[in-house]
């Protein structure tokens, strides 16, 4: 039994997860949302918060390669099936993109991107904005479009090849050079995506908030990719053991998910707190620009997501026990990808919905929806190939993986 | 007067398989020597979980608590400074900035402890008589120091080794 099984019920429950989301869609479609920067910034962050999971899993499959680590080749197709998600999170970023371009030539002001407002840049202009002048080299529709469509097709042309080769070598015997071949390609993306993501960091992130600037941003959702990627990797490896499936990985293969996880964790609040010591310390507008909004008025949500994040793992995974207990990996887990949503959220409202926020039907439901999408997708594809990598260099060192 | 049979093997994988053929059959693993860190060797000879984690939470709490107190007895109570204009005349207002500071002391303290606790647990000082039987195990070999307490444990410990392809078994008494 090396294939993974999409049954009819797991399948019945994505849909109705995604049944939820439409319902949210249309609720947002026909409740005049549609014109608001609510209803967008919700796809937005639902779809950064998934692309970047999927993100994440594929820089942390090119890293496994590039790195040659043997333990984590029994554990590989999980996070392939995760990288799988990629392009329909991209899409969604990129309908956002798309919609706030439309909104702001229709002269809209509530929008998510609010540099594409009409007369942003024209001084008799009532929105007009100088910040947006000053940074028109980088920030302009077209270089702005251009940019995300190439970067993100290279991103998943890479995604898919890779993928697609380790398939392959389940098929035949003479698997090396494909593998090889995988490493160069591995190599490539891990430069390609370390500068890359940077640019898309700052246009789909940091642009939310075009006054402020920071060039620690980009790695801190670097390592939020990096963090929840580990952490959908764990919940599904447990949950397909739980399954009966993927009987070879053993305690010591979770223990060191479990380690990336508390590391991740402990990196995330390191960067949180450099870049907010660092602005609370210097106190420049440019830089305040970030957190005023957020603690005046996010404050609850700001301050929890912050110590959950750091307090559950920090204290949680500290031992070495904790990070071999399934049931307790999987609380965590669990735990900080919600609070890892919050921290997404807390990303994209405060400059896209401002100060009346408020988390209802349309949130939730969005969140399902795309969740059940998710599923969906990481899942079917997980089917697609058999569970267990056949052919590997490193197989036995995988099998034989203890400490 | 004890007898030792030292099994020297030159490759780590070797050496798991025979520490492993050993204690199945119900003797005792003295001392492993090795070059490097042989990942799984002490679950295989059966050695007890290290405590030098606890040390480690007690040197940490140690700094931690140090740091705290240096902070408040310097910067607060002894001779408030005004740097930058943050406020200093409370421990908690200011308590961005002392972070860095009672993190390095808790990581200094936890691990210049952990690294002086095992220099004095395993006796490795300056001028110090070393323990290890043969050079080798500095270089690329591996050594097993198994007690043998008659005669048949003897001819048995040394057959094991031979069998889980040790390059040399020696007997030696001490």
């Amino acid at each position: 039994m090396n294939y993974y099984t999409f049954s009819g019920r797991t399948k019945n429950f994505t849909f109705a997860l995604m049944g939820i989301g439409v319902i949210a869609l249309l609720y947002g479609l026909f409740n005049g949302e549609i014109s608001g920067a609510r209803f967008w910034a919700n796809i937005l962050l639902e779809g950064l918060f998934f692309s970047f999971i999927a993100l994440g899993a594929v820089f942390f499959m090119s890293l496994q390669y590039v790195a040659q680590a043997g333990w984590s080749v029994l554990v590989k197709r999980v996070y392939e099936a995760i990288g799988t998600f990629m392009p329909f999170g991209l899409l969604a970023i990129f309908i956002v993109l798309v919609a706030s371009i439309i909104g702001g030539m229709a002269g809209h002001n509530d929008i998510v991107y609010r540099w594409m407002q009409k007369g942003v840049t024209d001084p008799s202009s009532p929105v007009y904005d100088e910040m947006v002048v000053k940074k028109s080299m980088w920030l302009n529709i077209p270089f702005v479009l251009i940019r995300t469509i190439v970067i993100t097709s290279v991103w998943i042309y890479m995604g898919m090849v890779m993928r697609k080769r380790s398939i392959e070598m389940d098929l035949t015997n003479d698997f090396l050079p494909l593998h090889y071949k995988n490493m160069m390609t591995a190599a490539v993306y891990i430069v390609f995506f370390g500068i890359t993501e940077q640019f898309m960091a700052w246009d789909w992130v940091m642009a939310i908030d075009y006054n402020w600037h920071s060039t620690l941003f980009g790695w801190y959702l670097f390592d939020d990719m990096w963090l929840t990627s580990v952490v959908v990797t764990i919940l599904l490896t447990l949950y397909l053991k739980r399954k009966g499936l993927l009987q070879n990985v053993n305690s010591d293969h979770i223990h060191n998910l479990g380690l990336w996880m508390f590391a991740l964790s402990v990196l995330w609040t390191y960067l949180w707190f450099w870049q907010f010591m660092l602005y609370w310390y210097t106190n420049i507008p440019d830089e305040v620009v970030f957190f005023q909004p957020r603690i005046d008025h996010y404050r609850w949500l700001f301050w929890i997501m912050m110590m959950v994040n750091l307090l559950f793992p920090l204290i949680g995974l500290m031992t070495r026990d904790t990070k071999r207990n399934p049931m307790f990996l999987a609380i965590i887990g669990s735990t900080i990808m919600v609070t890892h949503w919050i921290d997404a959220y807390i990303w994209v409202m405060p400059g896209s919905v401002g100060t009346g926020w408020h988390i209802g039907f349309l949130e939730i439901g969005l969140l399902a929806g795309f969740t059940g999408l998710f599923l969906f997708v990481v899942l079917s594809s997980l089917a697609k190939a058999p569970i267990q990598v056949k052919n590997h260099p490193y197989l036995e060192e995988s099998l034989h993986h203890h400490f | 007067m004890a007898t030792y049979i030292h099994a020297l093997y030159n490759d780590d994988d070797r050496l798991i398989d025979g520490a492993k053929k050993v204690r199945e059959q119900g003797f005792s693993i003295k001392e492993v020597f090795s070059p490097f860190p042989v990942h799984g060797i002490d679950k295989v000879m059966g050695l007890k979980r290290t405590r030098i984690s606890i040390c480690c939470f007690i040197y940490g709490c140690t700094g931690f608590s140090l740091a705290f107190w240096m902070i408040w007895y310097m910067l607060i109570k002894d001779w408030p400074i005004d740097i930058g204009g943050k406020p200093n005349f409370t421990w908690y207002h200011n308590i961005p900035s002392w972070i860095p500071v009672l993190f390095e002391a808790t990581i200094f303290c936890s691990a210049h402890g952990m690294a002086l606790t095992l220099l004095f647990r395993s006796w490795l000082f300056p001028g110090v008589t070393p323990k290890n039987p043969d050079p080798r195990t500095t270089d690329d070999h591996f050594l097993m120091v198994l007690p043998a307490h008659s005669e048949e444990d003897e001819l048995k410990l040394i057959a094991t080794a031979n069998a889980t392809g040790a390059v040399e078994v020696k007997k030696v008494h001490l």
